[in-house]
């Protein structure tokens, strides 16, 4: 069977199996929602201080917050079918315009992250499986597990003490210089400069995960016969790492770093906080601030959907590249 | 899994195999307690974690009174005055009492989100496991409903929609880890229920309550406990980035909250997020590290090579 064959036949079959997940998801959101407490007319007429039973009733009625639950979720289903969220009052447009204005954010800081990631990850396991036993193996293991035990938010903190605050060398939050009109390599640079911290804030916790991954699958990799067969013709130390154990220690992680975009985006959400970045995570705490239950609960859905989309794609990529996995 | 292999002492053609299951669970429960307390890292982080229990359960005494209340001037550094030896916030409060009360919450809800999600999980992965059939699709595809959303999206929107209480932060978190603990035991289920000893007490006549909680659980047990560590060390560390966004219970002094508020004060006293975070850091560290241990005494195998 072809690549393209074998991920064709993957695709359908992932595709099947979504189907019941993301029904599901979208009944569980639909609950939530019918569980929120009061809702966003409450806010609103609450800010605005001045309305009347009568306007509240008004705009109730113009959101659709006042149909019985059945109707309600006729309604949801039925916008859903048209990618529509509803509308949110609290920012004054649909909720589905509000979330993709913010996900490119949100999709380049994970994939800045994830690449840190995955390129520190790898390099310190292999440092400590090559080492194995050796005191660098153990110092590095207690620092990804000190790596692995820091909260996202506190070592963004840090990191601003000490790169903003202290030594003044890279912005301390937002999206880019204001007021700066800048193209082509300077508004790159300038870009990654707001980028940086908040990235590496996200990827400690994957860094560690990588590396203790790596260790793990290079010492299991190492033991194999045809890693002893590539030594034994004679080949080098880094042709036979990068070739034969590199290579294969990689499949457990790339089938990680798919499981992981769901906790990255969790970690997103404070990490955008700390440093003011405008993504889906900083949406969605202006969405809990502001008791804006609509967003919320929109961005959950949606990254749901992004979960289960990486997923296919990791299966795919599976598919394509390694013939056993699908024969079945 | 580890387990399948270490049973095969009560996998061999005797006569009473449900006794000898127990027999084998004891001689590998003390070989496991010998490794665990024989790992220097394990050791550090058991100290340190009975330290923190020890701390928590004293808060009281240790520092009486109210630790949200103004007890000096505002802005104190650690050492400035030996009556607040960590410095105060910007109301004037204590920081070493925040601290010490932290303890409590942070350790309440580790633990209670843990032991639910643990119950949780358990439960519903042995049935799943145990059954098979249709009732293993069904809670097959509930497990990946919840392993498909993002936990902690998700536990913001339940804590947002529920109020925030220390009670609330703890069921919400469970809500969100339950499903690891029910995917490890529903495979672990799966592979023991054909085990000898588990046929053997079916010919006598147990219940599937007793094979599923005397007769399996046993032996399905150390993955889990594993797992058990690092989720109280997950709980915590989700219930201090809830409070720092403004979602923690608003009654008590918690670790996150105290760097939420020092947030903006970083520039002046940047003191007041940084301890707070050791505590963190330190308390979750010390339980990944039993979680290691734990790891490491039950997989031996895996530590030979160091």
């Amino acid at each position: 069977m072809s690549g393209t064959r074998r991920a064709a036949r993957a695709l359908r079959r992932t595709a099947i199996q979504a189907v019941p997940t993301v029904l599901g998801i979208i009944l569980l959101n639909f609950f939530l929602l019918q569980l929120a407490p009061g809702d966003a007319v409450d806010v609103l007429a609450g800010e605005a201080g001045s309305a009347t039973a009568e306007t509240m009733q008004a705009m109730r009625e113009r959101f659709g917050l006042d149909n019985p639950t059945l109707v309600q979720l006729v309604n949801y289903l039925t916008g859903l079918s048209q990618l529509d969220l509803s509308h949110s009052p609290r920012f004054g447009m649909p909720v589905t315009d509000l979330i993709l204005q913010r996900l490119p954010g949100t999709l380049m800081l994970m994939s800045l992250s994830l690449a840190i990631a995955v390129v520190l990850g790898l390099g310190l396991g292999t440092i400590m499986a090559v080492n194995a036993g050796r005191p660098v193996d153990r110092i590095l293991s207690v620092l990804s597990q000190v790596f692995y035990s820091i909260p996202g938010f506190w070592i963004g903190l840090m990191l601003i003490i000490l790169f903003s605050v202290r030594l003044g060398w890279l912005p301390s939050g937002g999206a880019g210089t204001i007021g700066a009109r800048l193209s082509g390599w300077d508004l790159f640079i300038d870009r990654l400069r707001y980028m940086v911290l908040p990235a590496i804030s996200l990827s400690l916790l994957y860094v560690a995960i990588y590396a203790r991954l790596t260790r793990a699958s290079v010492l299991e990799v190492c033991d194999q016969d045809y890693v002893r067969t590539a030594v034994a013709k004679g080949l080098s130390p880094w042709t036979v790492s990068t070739h034969h154990i590199l290579r294969n220690a990689l499949i457990p992680i790339t089938t990680m770093a798919g499981m992981h975009i769901g906790g990255m985006l969790g970690g997103a959400v404070v990490v955008e906080t700390v440093y003011n970045w405008p993504g889906l995570g900083r949406l969605a705490y202006e969405a809990v601030m502001g008791r804006d239950y609509n967003v919320l609960l929109g961005i959950l859905l949606f990254s749901a959907i992004l979960v289960i989309l990486v997923n296919l794609a990791v299966d795919l990529l599976h598919a394509w590249l390694d013939p056993r996995i699908g024969a079945h | 899994m580890s387990s399948a292999d270490m049973t095969d002492l009560s996998a061999g053609p005797l006569s009473h195999p449900v006794m000898l299951a127990k027999g084998g669970n004891r001689l590998r429960r003390n070989r496991s307690l010998r490794l665990f307390l024989a790992n220097p890292n394990a050791l550090i982080g058991l100290t340190f974690l009975s330290l923190m229990v020890g701390v928590a359960l004293l808060a009281p005494i240790l520092s009486p009174g109210n630790p949200l209340a103004m007890v000096a001037q505002p802005f104190l550094w650690p050492g400035q005055d030996m009556a607040h030896p960590l410095g105060t916030d910007s109301m004037g409060r204590d920081v070493l009492a925040g601290l010490l009360h932290g303890a409590r919450i942070s350790l309440f809800v580790g633990i209670a989100a843990a032991g639910l999600g643990l119950g949780l999980g358990l439960v519903i992965g042995a049935i799943a496991g145990y059954f098979g059939g249709r009732i293993d699709d069904v809670l097959v595809r509930i497990i990946e409903i919840f392993q498909t959303l993002p936990s902690f999206v998700l536990v913001v929107v339940l804590v947002a929609i529920a109020q925030p209480t220390a009670l609330t932060i703890a069921v919400s978190i469970a809500i969100v880890t339950w499903p690891t603990i029910a995917r490890l035991a529903r495979a672990e289920f799966r592979s023991l229920r054909q085990r000898d000893f588990v046929q053997a007490a079916r010919s006598i006549g147990y219940s599937n309550a007793r094979i599923i909680f005397q007769e399996i659980l046993p032996n399905a047990l150390p993955p889990i406990i594993v797992t058990a560590s690092v989720m109280v060390a997950t709980a915590i560390l989700m219930e201090s980035a809830l409070s720092f966004m403004g979602l923690g219970d608003p009654n008590v002094v918690s670790w996150g909250t105290m760097i939420g508020t020092g947030r903006e004060m970083i520039r002046t006293a940047w003191y007041l997020t940084a301890l707070p975070g050791l505590a963190i850091v330190f308390t979750v560290l010390a339980l990944n590290l039993i979680g290691d241990g734990l790891n490491d005494a039950f997989n031996p195998r895996f530590h030979k090579r160091g």
